[in-house]
């Protein structure tokens, strides 16, 4: 009846999983009830859970990023703590365990919070920097993030239903395998991945149409902020790279479900195809998160700087030369596989070449700031402090991708702390920025500058009091997901580096005060005008938060840095009322929701072999879809003079804005 | 290299006056075509890995041994006749016919079933003898490539019988003729890749 799922499934004789997972369940639960009693379910309903508006989802995605943010840093501070005490001794995580958490670490944090966390901001401002009102495919759109969530919420259930992957964040076969995996942690894995996978896939489709098929009148290319740009390369990388995942996956599925022989050390089965296969998905996987952290630095220097981004068009062209080199890579994260000198050189150059368009970028940032009025506002500190991070995290990757010294570095921590040092230099800081840069725009009231700049040297200072040292024990040999060690040279560092997680768990604690703060003194925060900080592109030519249509008339561009040319003309010509019209909006659908729960019905099935359950999932969302595709209204009419009223409010404040620059 | 050299060369990064949003049937049929190329590149690494495995037979059974390429001819016949009936229901779409629409639709259905009937045979007929996707790598490989088009052909029998409920239902709105358009992309698209498979399993497969 229920396949292999039990009693024994819930791990009662380990207090850390089942403590951890009963606080969750008690959080989760408190909030259930303060919703309904509350009477607030029909407000989420209504507003966010059914919701189609790119700006909701956008928030959404982020907020999932920020709840998966806290569950990965536990990970990252339990393995710091079990390192700083395993010497000579066990420590207090028992190796299956231990092997868990580094597991669900990587997953969780590439997975649910750097994914979720740059989707949410592409989602929340392309349209809004292209001077649209929505994106191609809205009701996929919600799709698309419920299905993320599906993914997001299968992991965490394995900490309390069974066990979740001991295998890394990547399931190399043959361990990975049924004779080495018995268990349901890889199925955990498979199954969460498949889902949020197709779930990302859906919103890469839905980016690139929005941003090659969507454009106001006059929003050339090269007129596009470059936000859009990098967005646009990111979303081409998930439509070429997702595929490989869905698909490689699919074989270790068929090779544990069916007795098949893709990776399987017998009846011919190869190792080394999981190797290529899964990193000609995971280099470009780098990129796909890093490349829109690139494009907010872009908005954001150029923003805080005053000035137009410095060589706009070598910015263009570099953004999209990674995009294309970045598939031609892969094989540096195996050169110790045996692949032969010569096919170790040409990946080693190509990895070295695809550091000179981020050269190009770095160069453009510091020319950008160079003879700007720079305004050092909380983005700002996370985007400088991302230049002077970024730019070691790409030497020691110049330095792991020469082959011969990637034969003594590799799997060791050195290796571990320059991922860490490009992916929280480069994406989480990018994320951070992006996060306090857009936030006036997402809800109309600033975050609080002071929490916000605690946050950040905390998080700069832990990271490198964290990650420096995982260099320096690298070099003295410590391979990686070590649960315990015997080694007295290594003791100092570990314990330095567990020290810098309590550091950045400090910088946590200020941006949870950060929001705390900002949210009671909101109404001095508050943005009136929908431009707080002097913005040059048009997601700040409209209200903080913008009306459901973001534009009542849709803006027309004539130049780069759309918005900043209309400020200058409306300061020379002021600013007249448009003709307002009706606007058709899509209409709210519960289809991605419902989605989302037959699909978490049909993996949790999946993972614990409950067949009857899988047809039950699988008929629950081929029906929604019929169900979906059956109605007869799809938009509804916001009339004109609404339209008008929403608009001119936002219109007084801006014009009394621009009025008081004009006096200066 | 100034401006208006650049603009020359690119007439389509640097056009004078970009018109607005695309319409809805644009942006419909190109997410689609983005889908679809998505996944062919799903296809395309079945398609490598069964070129890795070809030769993996752990002393089992090759190709050579196995393809019938008379059920294989059979079997393109159907699906390429079920396309040609497909283009003929756009035709019907295009005319406002109904019953050229029900009969154009229904004779695809019919061909496809008849396609995956074929297919089930053979795959049935294989593990019968022993040749199951657990025997070898290279039948691991096989059956993955070919059963995942089998499996893409079924999905689109299901949307298939839904578009004709829908059209019979609420005739040709336009939002329907948008999801048609898709539909028969999605057909054709299927086609493509069951001549890859022809060409690079059976064909090559036989002459090993």
């Amino acid at each position: 009846m229920f396949g292999k799922l039990s009693w024994s499934a819930i791990p009662f004789d380990q207090p850390i999983p089942l403590i951890a997972g009963a606080v969750v369940l008690v959080v989760i639960l408190a909030v259930l009830i303060w919703v309904v009693v509350a009477g607030h379910l029909p407000y989420l309903w209504r507003e966010w859970i059914t919701s189609v508006d790119h700006k909701r989802i956008g928030v959404m995605y982020t907020l999932l990023a920020c709840v998966m943010l806290l569950r990965g840093f536990s990970d990252a501070i339990m393995m710091r703590a079990q390192q700083a005490v395993a010497f000579h001794s066990q420590g207090f995580l028992p190796p299956a365990h231990y092997n868990q958490i580094f597991s669900a670490h990587g997953t969780i944090m590439i997975f649910f919070v750097g994914m979720p966390f740059v989707i949410g901001l592409m989602n929340l401002v392309v349209p809004l920097q292209l001077g649209v009102r929505d994106v191609a495919f809205p009701t996929l759109n919600s799709v698309g993030f419920w299905l993320t969530a599906t993914g997001a919420l299968l992991v965490n259930i394995s900490l309390v239903v069974g066990e979740f992957a001991r295998t890394g964040w990547l399931p190399y076969p043959p361990l990975s395998e049924l004779t080495y995996s018995p268990g349901v942690g890889v199925d955990y894995y498979l199954w969460s991945l498949e889902i949020s996978g197709i779930g990302t896939l859906v919103a890469g489709i839905n980016l690139v149409t929005t941003v090659l098929k969507i454009r106001t009148k006059g929003m050339n290319y090269m007129r596009m902020p470059m936000f859009c740009w990098t967005t646009l390369a990111s979303n081409l990388l998930i439509i070429a790279a997702f595929p490989i995942l869905t698909a490689t996956l699919a074989m270790l599925i068929l090779d544990r479900y069916l007795g098949f022989h893709f990776f399987t050390n017998e009846a011919g089965g190869n190792v080394m195809m999981f190797m290529n296969l899964i990193w000609a998905w995971g280099h470009p996987e780098v990129y796909i998160l890093v490349l829109p952290a690139f494009g907010i630095f872009s908005e954001v220097v150029a923003t805080f700087s005053g000035k137009p981004l410095f060589g706009y068009r070598s910015m263009v062209l570099a953004t999209m030369a990674i995009c294309v080199i970045s598939f031609m890579v892969w094989l540096h994260h195996f050169f110790t596989m045996g692949a032969g000198p010569d096919v170790n050189a040409i990946f080693g150059i190509a990895s070295m070449i695809i550091a000179v368009p981020t050269g190009v970028k770095i160069y453009n940032w510091l020319f950008t700031m160079f003879a700007g009025r720079i305004r050092f506002f909380t983005p700002m500190m996370w985007s400088i402090g991302f230049m002077v991070t970024f730019i070691i995290g790409g030497l020691t990757g110049v330095l792991v991708a020469v082959p011969p010294a990637d034969f003594l570095l590799h799997n060791s921590l050195f290796l571990v702390a320059h991922f860490h040092n490009v992916i929280i230099g480069g994406v989480l800081f990018g994320a951070f920025a992006g996060y306090t840069y857009w936030f006036p725009k997402a809800f109309g009231f600033r975050l609080h500058e002071g929490w916000g700049k605690a946050a950040f040297w905390c998080w700069l200072i832990g990271f490198y009091v964290a990650f420096m040292p995982l260099y320096a024990v690298g070099f003295l040999g410590m391979t990686r997901r070590m649960q315990h060690f015997d080694v007295p040279e290594w003791r100092p560092w570990l314990m330095i580096a567990s020290i810098g997680a309590g550091i950045i768990l400090a910088g946590i604690i200020c941006q949870i005060m950060q929001l705390v703060v900002s949210i009671r003194h909101r109404e001095e925060l508050r943005d009136t005008t929908g431009d707080p900080w002097d913005g040059r592109s048009l997601e700040w030519a409209t209200a903080s938060p913008p009306p459901a249509f973001n534009f009542a008339v849709m803006p027309s561009v004539t130049s780069e840095d759309a918005y900043w040319a209309m400020k200058r003309r409306a300061r020379e010509e002021g600013v007249k009322e448009p003709d307002y019209g009706p606007i058709d909006m899509p209409r709210n659908s519960p289809t991605g929701f419902v989605c989302a729960f037959f699909a978490t019905v049909m993996g949790f099935a999946m993972i614990w072999h409950i067949w009857w359950m899988v047809i039950v999932g699988f008929i629950g969302a081929f029906a929604t879809f019929v169900v979906f595709a059956w109605r007869d209204k799809d938009e509804y009419e916001i009339p004109a003079d609404e339209v008008a009223r929403i608009d001119r409010a936002n219109r007084a404040a801006r014009r009394e804005l621009i009025t008081a620059a004009g006096d200066l | 290299m100034t401006d208006i050299a650049i603009a020359h060369q690119l007439p389509g990064l640097a056009e004078a006056a970009h018109e607005g949003p695309a319409s809805k049937r644009i942006i419909t049929g190109y997410g689609f075509w983005i889908f679809l190329l998505s996944d062919i590149v799903m296809f395309s690494c079945f398609f490598a890995a069964y070129a890795v495995l070809q030769g993996q037979t752990a002393g089992g059974p090759s190709g050579a041994e196995l393809f019938n390429l008379r059920n294989v001819a059979i079997e393109t016949i159907f699906l390429l006749l079920s396309s040609f009936a497909c283009g003929m229901a756009s035709v019907a779409v295009e005319a406002r016919s109904h019953l050229w629409f029900q009969i154009a639709m229904a004779v695809t259905c019919v061909l496809g079933l008849g396609f995956l009937a074929i297919e089930f045979r053979e795959f049935a007929d294989l593990v019968a003898r022993g040749a199951g996707p657990s025997r070898s790598a290279f039948l691991s490989a096989f059956f993955t490539l070919v059963g995942c088009h089998g499996l893409h052909v079924s999905g689109g029998e299901l949307w298939l019988l839904t578009m004709m409920a829908q059209v019979f239902a609420k005739g040709f709105r336009a939002d329907i003729q948008r999801r048609f358009l898709c539909f028969a992309l999605f057909w054709h698209a299927l086609d493509i890749i069951w001549v890859a498979i022809f060409s690079v399993v059976y064909l090559l497969g036989s002459a090993a």
